[in-house]
């Protein structure tokens, strides 16, 4: 599986050849650094390649990052992630570039945090329909859960069972988003439809 | 506007802003549309007054014309910068005070009429 690190910079629209709008996101994909190599005859005993993105200031890298790093041979990075089994074959401190690893037209996944919503309901974070009537004796109900099980047996309520909670702020893999441009002299990636997540946050664009 | 989403925009948009002509809401433009039909191509006009223009200065902006087709109102809603639009021909500038013209919809002939803007040099 090849890949590379990204980050969102936002939404817009282009038109497709044929004349239609489509709504679209800009990635800033890489370069990443090829920080480690995972092989076979190592310790390790995968195959992997491990990729780098985004600067950050040495004083706030911690010293064994900081060595991981110096072997490299690369500035301190914001962000790793390791990729099994790279399609290409790569050194220690390489560079990888957007067009290197992916072609228009062809499709993505990408995984991102999504955008926290706090503590919400059920209908917000489960899709729960609510009570559905506001009238004939209803009171503050509306958006209710409803029965959460039965009485003396089980006596208990389910594990795992749908209820109101924190939302948002987890890992949210989104799965075959078309490449409908790249821009490498700008190291632009851009995807038709939404990803996971605010503005400036760190991706990671799958093939 | 993050910079690097305005060089998109400009750069994967074959249209210029500034091929099209100024227009606003009060106008009256024709545009020639190109319209597929099956393999052969023809453009096609459709004439009447700009009612408004919305999201201006986005890669989505729009622009709605109406006008009365057969005593029926007929009201499109355009894409600016849209491949399939050949050409917007500004007709007659009108004189309007808004910049949506929602109330042409509850009037009917004189009562639709609009002032022309005169543009003086």
């Amino acid at each position: 599986m090849s890949g590379i690190i990204g980050k969102k910079i936002g939404m817009t629209s282009i038109f497709s050849a044929t004349g239609h709008s489509v709504p679209c996101t800009v990635i800033e994909a890489g370069p990443c650094v090829v920080t480690q190599v995972k092989s076979l005859e190592t310790k390790d005993g995968y195959v992997a390649v491990q990729l780098g993105y985004g600067e950050i200031k040495e004083k706030n890298a911690t010293k064994p990052m900081l060595g991981h790093f110096k072997k490299a041979g690369t500035t301190p990075k914001r962000k790793l992630v390791e990729f099994k089994n790279f399609e290409k074959e790569l050194q220690l401190g390489d560079e990888v570039r957007v067009e290197d690893v992916f072609e228009e037209g062809e499709f993505v996944d990408i995984v991102g945090t999504s955008k926290g919503k706090g503590f919400q309901g059920v209908v917000k974070r489960h899709g729960f329909g609510g009570v559905g009537q506001a009238t004939h004796g209803q009171h503050n109900r509306l958006r209710a859960p409803g029965s959460i099980g039965a009485a003396s047996y089980p006596a208990r309520v389910f594990k795992g069972l749908r209820m109101a909670g924190r939302m948002g702020g987890k890992r949210v893999k989104v799965q075959n988003l078309r490449v409908m441009k790249i821009i490498p002299e700008k190291n632009l990636l851009i995807v038709k439809g939404a990803v996971p997540g605010a503005i400036n946050s760190l991706l990671i664009i799958e093939k | 506007m993050n910079e690097l989403i305005k060089f998109v925009e400009t750069t994967l948009t074959d249209k210029q802003r500034s091929d099209i002509p100024a227009f606003k809401a009060g106008d009256t433009v024709n545009v020639h549309v190109k319209i597929k039909e099956g393999n052969k191509e023809r453009v096609q006009q459709f004439q009447g007054v700009v009612i408004q223009r919305k999201n201006p200065n986005t890669n989505g902006e729009t622009f709605t014309v109406r006008k009365i087709s057969n005593g029926v109102g007929v009201e499109r809603i355009f894409p600016l910068l849209s491949p399939s639009i050949e050409k917007i021909e500004v007709v007659r500038l009108g004189k309007v005070r808004r910049a949506r013209l929602y109330y042409l919809r509850g009037k009917q002939g004189k009562a639709a009429r609009i002032k022309e803007r005169i543009v003086e040099k």
